[in-house]
C-alpha cells in the first residue's frame, strides 16, 4: 500500500461548462490511465444523458498513477463533479472524501454564479484550492482579469493560478505538478477499526449496487462483514476494487484511498449517502459527520400519454428509483390525466432529465404537470400539511395561513442588465439583499419565493440577459404570504392538472394570462367552450373559444391525396394525445405551455 | 377492359403567383424538344406497364401547361392514341392562364385533340388580379374566354374569391358576372394561405390584411353556394359547379378514388394491380426528373403499394367532397372493417351528415366541416 506522502485526492469543480471533464479528460490522458484508443470526449459522463446533453450530472471518480516531474510515484484519486445547481449536492459530499479541489475557471467568461457556490462549498470543507484558469487558447481569454476577479469576488490568492487549455492540452502537466506540490496528503490509521465514509452508490445491471467509499482508518476488504452505522444493515463484501475509470479488482483499501466494493446489495436505497462503514466484529468508536439526506424540492405529476401505459411507467420509475436516491415518486390519480405519479425533484434539469430518460429508455410518452414546490398549509385546528400539489388542498375554511418556501438567489450579470434582471426579480416578488461589483459585473443576491423560480425563471433570466447571467440558489426556510389556489375551469368543469398556487396580488394577471393561452391550445370543438380562472368560487378572468363553424379545404385533387393521408395520420397521432375532460379534448402539451408567461 | 385516366405535369410559368404552392418554376428557357421526348417516354414506360386499358379522361394540368407548344401536346396526345384505347367520349382537359400570347394557341390544341379548356381567370377585375400577382389584365381574360369559346365545345374558368378586403356584395356582382359569361362549369375555390408561399409568409408576420375572418368566411361560401344554385350551377364538388352533364370527368376519377397515371415532375398517380392499390410519385424538381426520365432510371420513382386502410382512407376524404357522397359498402370492402358506428350516428344527431341507403353525404351545414367529418370517421 502507498505511503500518505504519495496520495492526493481532490475534486474538480466549476461552473457549468467551464471544462471540469474535459480537463479530468486531460488528466487521465497524461497519465496513459485509459489507452489512446479508448479515449473520447469527457470519457466520464458515461450516461447517454450526459453525453446527449454535454453536461455532467453525477459525479465521478478515478484514479490515477503518476509519476512526478521529481520522480516520486503518485496515487491520484480525482472527482470530477457537476455545475449544475440542481446537482450542487453531488459537489458537497464529493468534497467530504478530498483533500482538495482544482477550481476550475474559463478564463473569456470568468468567475459565474455556480463558481461562487461551488468554491464556497470547497473552503467549508477545508480544502486546499488550486486554481486553474482554462481555456486560454480562446481569443477571449483574459487571464490577468480573470485573475483578479477571483481574487476581489472570491477573496482566494491567484497570482499561482495555473493557466491551461483542457481542450488543446496546454499547461496541464503544470497542473498534476501542482496537485502533487500543493495539495495536503491524507492522513489515517491502519491499524485502527475500519472507518470509510459512503460517498455515493449507484445501480449496475450486472453487479447489483456498487459503494463509493473513502477510507479514513483500518482496511476494507472481501469477504469483510461491514456494518453501515446510520442503518445498522450489514453486508458481506463481495468485491472490492478502483476505478480507471473502469472497475479494477485490488485486494484492499486502506486509509486515505478511494474506491468501491459491492456486497449483495439490492437497492441503492439500502444504502445511505454520508454514513460511516465500519467492521462488524470491530467497530470504530466514533461514526463520521455524514451529509443531510438532499431533499426533493420541486414536485410535478408524470401520466402517460396512453393511458393503457401505466403500469409500463410504474416499473420504468422504479428501476430508475433504483439508481437515484434524490427523486421520490407516489402515486397520483387526476380526473383529467387518470393514473400517474406525483414526483419530486431536487431542481427542474433534474425533472426533465428523469423525463426524457423515462421518455426515452423506456419507451414511453408523458405528460408533465405544472411544477410545484412544498407549501406548509397551518390549518386552524392548528395541524400542519406538506402540500405537494395544488389538487390536494384542502377547503379555504379550514386553512388558517400557508407558508413557502424561500431561496437565496444569485446572479452575477453583465451591468447592461442588470436593470431587467432586477425587474425580473421584482416581478417575481423578490427582496433584494445585496447588489456588488466586481469589475462590469454585478453579483445581486435576491430573496425570492421558490414557486416563482421552479417553473421559467431561469428561461426568462436567459431570455432578458442573451444568456449572459449565470444563476445559483439555496433554500433557506419558509414563510407566509397571500397564497391562493388557482382553478382553471373549462366549460365550467375544473380541470385538476391546471390548477397552481399563486399569490393574491397576482393571480388576476396570472389567470388572465392562463385563459389566453388555453384559448390558443385548446382546438376548437362544435360548441363554445368557456375558459375561466377561478379563486374560491370567485371568476377572476375568462375567454371563449369560438364554435368550429368551417374546416375544408378548398382544393383536393388528385396530387394532394398523399399529403392529405399525411396529415391525418399525423391528426391520429395528435388524437392519441389528446385528453377527453366532459365534452372538451384538451391537447397534452397545454397542461405546460399554459403557464408559460412571456411577460 | 380496365379504365384509366392520364394526368401530365408540366412544371413551368411566367411568374410564381404568390398564393400557389403547386410544383411551379419559373425558367428562362425550356427546351421544348427535349422536354416532349420525355414525357413520350414516361408514356411508354407506363404503357408497358398498363398496356390494356382504356383512357377515359386526360389532363395536362400545372404549372401553366398552355405554355407547351402546340408540337408538344400534339406528340404527347399521339403517344397516347398509340399505346392506349380511347373512346370516342374522352375528355381531354388542359389548364390554361388567359394571356394573349397563350390563347393564339387555343386553335392547335384543339385540333389535337383537346376537347376542354380550364381558364385561370382567378379575378374579373384589375385590382385584384394585381394583388394576386396575375399577369393578365380582366379584359385579357375575357378575350381569352371568347377565343377558347370558339375553339372548345367545353370551357371552365377558375376564380379565387375571400381575397383581401373584399366584399361579400362585391363577390356576389363578380360571381353573377361570371356566371354571365360561363359555359356551364366553374370552379370557386376560396383564397387558401399555404405555409411556403409568399402569402403564407406575410400573413405569418401579420402584413396580409383584410381576409375575411372565421364567421365572414362562412358567409362568402354560404353566398357563393347560394348564387350558384340559384344560376343552375350546381355544386357537384366543394369547389366545382356545373350544369348537369358538365362535370369534369377527369377530377371525378380522384374524387370517386378510381386509377389514374400521374406523368411528369412531381405527378402522383393511383394504380391497381391484382386488386392491390399502388402510389407513385415522380421526383417534383424538374431537371431532376428530366434527367432521371433521359436515363430510363424510373426504378427511381416511387411506386409503393399503399395499405387497405390508407386506400379506404382515401376513398372517403376524397368521395366526401362529393355532393353525390360515398358509399359505405365500398368503404367497407376497402377497409375490411366498418366505420365506427357511433361516430356515425353523432355527426347525424349533429345534422352534420345523412346516411340514406348506404349513401354517406355531407349536409349543407356538413359540407364546410368536410375535414372535421373526416376527423371524427377516421382518427
Ligand atoms: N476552446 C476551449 N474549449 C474548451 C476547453 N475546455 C473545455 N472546452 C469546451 O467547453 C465545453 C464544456 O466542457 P466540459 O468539460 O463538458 O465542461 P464541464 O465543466 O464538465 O461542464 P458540466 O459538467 O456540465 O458542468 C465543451 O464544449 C468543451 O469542449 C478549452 O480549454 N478550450
Ligand atoms: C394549379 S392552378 C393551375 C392553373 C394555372 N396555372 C393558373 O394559375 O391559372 C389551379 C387553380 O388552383 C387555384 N389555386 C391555386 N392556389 C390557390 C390558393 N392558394 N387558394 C385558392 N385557390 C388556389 C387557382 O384558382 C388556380 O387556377
Ligand atoms: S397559380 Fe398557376 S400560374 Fe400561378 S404559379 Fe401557380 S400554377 Fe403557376
Ligand atoms: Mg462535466
Amino acid at each position: 500500500m502507498a505511503k500518505f506522502e504519495n496520495i492526493r485526492n481532490f475534486s474538480i469543480v466549476a461552473h457549468i461548462d467551464h471544462g471540469k471533464s474535459t480537463l479530468a479528460d486531460r488528466l487521465i490522458q497524461l497519465t496513459n490511465t485509459v489507452a489512446s484508443r479508448d479515449m473520447k470526449e469527457q470519457i466520464l459522463d458515461s450516461m447517454d444523458i450526459e453525453r446527449e446533453r454535454g453536461i455532467t450530472i453525477k459525479a465521478n471518480t478515478v484514479r490515477l498513477n503518476y509519476i512526478s516531474k521529481s520522480g516520486s510515484e503518485y496515487i491520484l484519486n480525482l472527482i470530477d463533479t457537476p455545475g449544475h445547481v440542481d446537482f450542487s449536492y453531488e459537489v458537497s459530499r464529493s468534497m467530504k472524501a478530498v483533500e482538495g479541489s482544482l477550481l476550475v475557471v474559463d478564463a473569456s467568461q470568468g468567475v459565474e454564479a455556480q463558481t461562487l457556490a461551488n468554491v464556497y462549498t470547497a473552503i467549508d470543507a477545508d480544502h486546499e484550492i488550486i486554481t486553474v484558469l482554462n481555456k486560454v487558447d480562446l481569443p477571449a481569454a483574459d487571464c490577468d482579469r480573470v485573475a483578479e476577479q477571483i481574487e476581489d469576488v472570491i477573496g482566494i490568492d491567484a497570482t499561482d493560478a495555473v493557466k491551461i487549455s483542457a481542450k488543446t492540452g496546454i499547461g496541464v502537466e503544470n497542473v498534476l505538478e501542482a496537485i502533487v506540490n500543493k495539495l495536503p496528503c491524507p492522513s489515517g490509521d491502519i491499524e485502527r477499526p475500519l472507518k470509510a465514509l459512503l460517498v455515493d452508490s449507484w445501480y449496475d445491471a450486472y453487479l447489483g449496487v456498487v459503494v463509493m467509499v473513502r477510507v479514513k482508518d483500518g482496511r476494507l476488504k472481501k469477504g469483510d462483514k461491514i456494518l453501515m452505522m446510520q442503518t445498522g444493515a450489514t453486508f458481506t463484501i463481495d468485491k472490492v476494487a478502483v476505478l480507471k475509470p473502469q472497475m479494477e479488482n485490488i485486494e484492499f483499501l486502506g486509509p486515505g484511498e478511494i474506491g468501491v466494493f459491492t456486497a449483495s446489495i439490492k437497492q441503492v436505497r439500502d444504502t445511505r449517502v454520508g454514513d460511516t462503514i465500519t467492521l462488524d466484529r470491530d467497530q470504530c468508536i466514533e461514526p463520521l459527520t455524514g451529509y443531510k439526506p438532499s431533499q426533493p424540492v420541486v414536485f410535478c405529476g408524470l401520466f402517460p400519454v396512453d393511458s393503457s401505459e401505466f403500469e409500463v411507467l410504474r416499473s420504468s420509475i422504479e428501476k430508475l428509483a433504483l439508481n437515484d436516491a434524490s427523486f421520490s415518486f407516489e402515486m397520483e390519480t387526476s380526473a383529467a390525466l387518470g393514473f400517474g405519479f406525483r414526483c419530486g425533484f431536487l431542481g427542474l434539469l433534474h425533472l426533465e432529465v428523469i423525463r426524457d430518460r423515462i421518455e426515452r429508455e423506456y419507451s414511453i410518452e408523458l405528460i408533465t404537470t405544472a411544477p410545484s414546490v412544498i407549501y406548509q398549509i397551518f390549518k386552524t385546528d392548528g395541524s400542519m400539511l406538506e402540500l405537494h400539489n395544488p389538487a390536494d388542498m384542502p377547503d379555504a375554511v379550514k386553512i388558517d395561513h400557508i407558508k413557502e418556501p424561500r431561496i437565496k438567489a444569485t446572479i452575477l450579470v453583465p451591468d447592461e442588465f442588470l436593470g431587467d434582471v432586477l425587474k425580473l426579480c421584482q416581478d417575481r416578488r423578490g427582496i433584494q439583499n445585496d447588489l456588488t461589483y466586481a469589475g462590469a459585473r454585478a453579483m445581486v443576491v435576491y430573496d425570492l419565493p421558490l414557486n416563482e423560480v421552479v417553473f421559467d425563471f431561469h428561461d426568462r433570466l436567459k431570455s432578458v440577459t442573451k444568456g449572459y447571467a449565470s444563476f445559483d440558489y439555496q433554500i433557506t426556510g419558509y414563510s407566509a404570504d397571500q397564497l391562493v389556489k388557482m382553478q382553471i375551469l373549462v366549460n365550467d368543469e375544473p380541470v385538476d392538472a391546471l390548477s397552481t398556487m399563486v399569490h393574491r396580488a397576482r393571480s388576476e394577471a396570472r389567470g388572465r394570462v392562463m385563459c389566453e393561452k388555453l384559448k390558443e391550445l385548446i382546438p376548437q370543438h362544435m360548441f363554445k367552450v368557456p375558459i375561466q380562472a377561478s379563486i374560491g368560487g370567485r371568476i377572476i378572468a375568462r375567454e371563449t373559444i369560438s364554435a368550429l363553424r368551417k374546416d375544408v379545404t378548398a382544393k383536393c385533387y388528385g396530387g394532394d391525396m398523399t399529403r392529405k393521408r399525411k396529415l391525418l395520420d399525423k391528426q391520429k397521432a395528435g388524437k392519441k394525445r389528446m385528453r377527453q375532460f366532459g365534452r372538451v379534448e384538451i391537447p397534452q402539451e397545454a397542461f405546460i405551455k399554459a403557464l408559460k408567461t412571456n411577460e | 377492359m380496365s379504365q384509366l385516366s392520364i394526368y401530365i405535369h408540366w412544371p413551368f410559368c411566367e411568374a410564381k403567383c404568390p398564393y400557389c404552392d403547386f410544383n411551379s418554376h419559373v425558367r428562362k428557357s425550356i427546351n421544348q424538344e427535349e422536354w416532349t421526348k420525355s414525357y413520350i417516354s414516361s408514356l411508354k414506360y407506363w404503357a408497358q406497364k398498363f398496356p390494356k386499358s382504356k383512357i377515359n379522361s386526360i389532363f395536362f394540368g400545372g404549372g401553366t401547361p398552355s405554355l407547351m407548344s402546340d408540337r408538344a401536346i400534339n406528340e404527347i396526345l399521339s403517344t397516347i392514341y398509340k399505346h392506349w384505347s380511347i373512346p370516342s367520349d374522352i375528355e381531354i382537359s388542359l389548364e390554361a392562364n388567359p394571356t394573349s400570347s397563350e390563347s393564339k394557341k387555343f386553335k392547335s390544341y384543339s385540333a389535337s385533340g383537346i376537347n376542354r379548356l380550364s381558364l385561370g381567370v382567378q379575378a374579373l377585375n384589375d385590382k385584384d388580379l394585381k394583388k394576386l400577382g396575375r399577369l393578365h389584365t380582366a379584359k385579357e381574360a375575357r378575350n381569352a374566354f371568347d377565343i377558347a369559346s370558339c375553339n372548345f365545345n367545353r370551357v371552365s374558368f377558375d376564380l379565387i374569391y375571400g381575397r383581401q378586403y373584399q366584399t361579400l356584395k362585391n363577390w356576389e356582382s363578380e360571381l353573377l358576372d361570371a356566371i354571365k359569361m360561363t359555359m356551364g362549369h366553374l370552379s370557386l375555390y376560396q383564397l387558401t394561405i399555404e405555409d411556403n408561399t409568399r402569402f403564407g409568409q406575410l400573413f405569418s408576420k401579420g402584413k396580409l390584411r383584410g381576409l375575411p375572418e372565421d364567421v365572414s368566411s362562412v358567409e362568402f361560401f354560404n353566398l357563393t353556394q347560394k348564387v350558384c344554385e340559384a344560376n343552375d350551377l350546381h355544386a357537384y364538388e366543394i369547389s366545382n359547379h356545373c350544369k348537369k352533364g358538365q362535370e369534369c370527368k377527369h377530377n371525378l376519377t380522384y374524387w370517386r378514388g378510381k386509377p389514374f397515371l400521374g406523368v411528369g415532375p412531381g405527378a402522383h398517380g393511383r394504380v391497381d394491380i391484382n386488386k392491390k392499390r399502388y402510389m407513385t410519385e415522380a421526383p417534383s424538381n424538374p431537371e431532376l426528373w428530366l434527367n432521371q426520365v433521359q436515363n430510363s432510371e424510373f426504378k427511381n420513382f416511387k411506386f409503393e403499394q399503399i395499405s387497405h386502410t390508407a386506400h379506404a382512407e382515401e376513398y372517403i376524404m376524397m368521395s366526401l367532397r362529393l355532393k353525390e357522397g360515398m358509399n359505405i359498402n365500398h368503404y367497407t370492402n376497402l377497409a375490411k372493417d366498418e366505420l365506427p358506428n357511433d361516430k356515425v350516428k353523432q355527426l347525424i344527431i349533429e345534422k352534420l351528415i345523412t346516411l340514406e341507403n348506404n349513401i354517406l353525404k355531407t349536409t349543407k351545414t356538413g359540407k364546410l366541416l368536410t375535414n372535421y367529418i373526416i376527423r371524427q370517421l377516421l382518427c
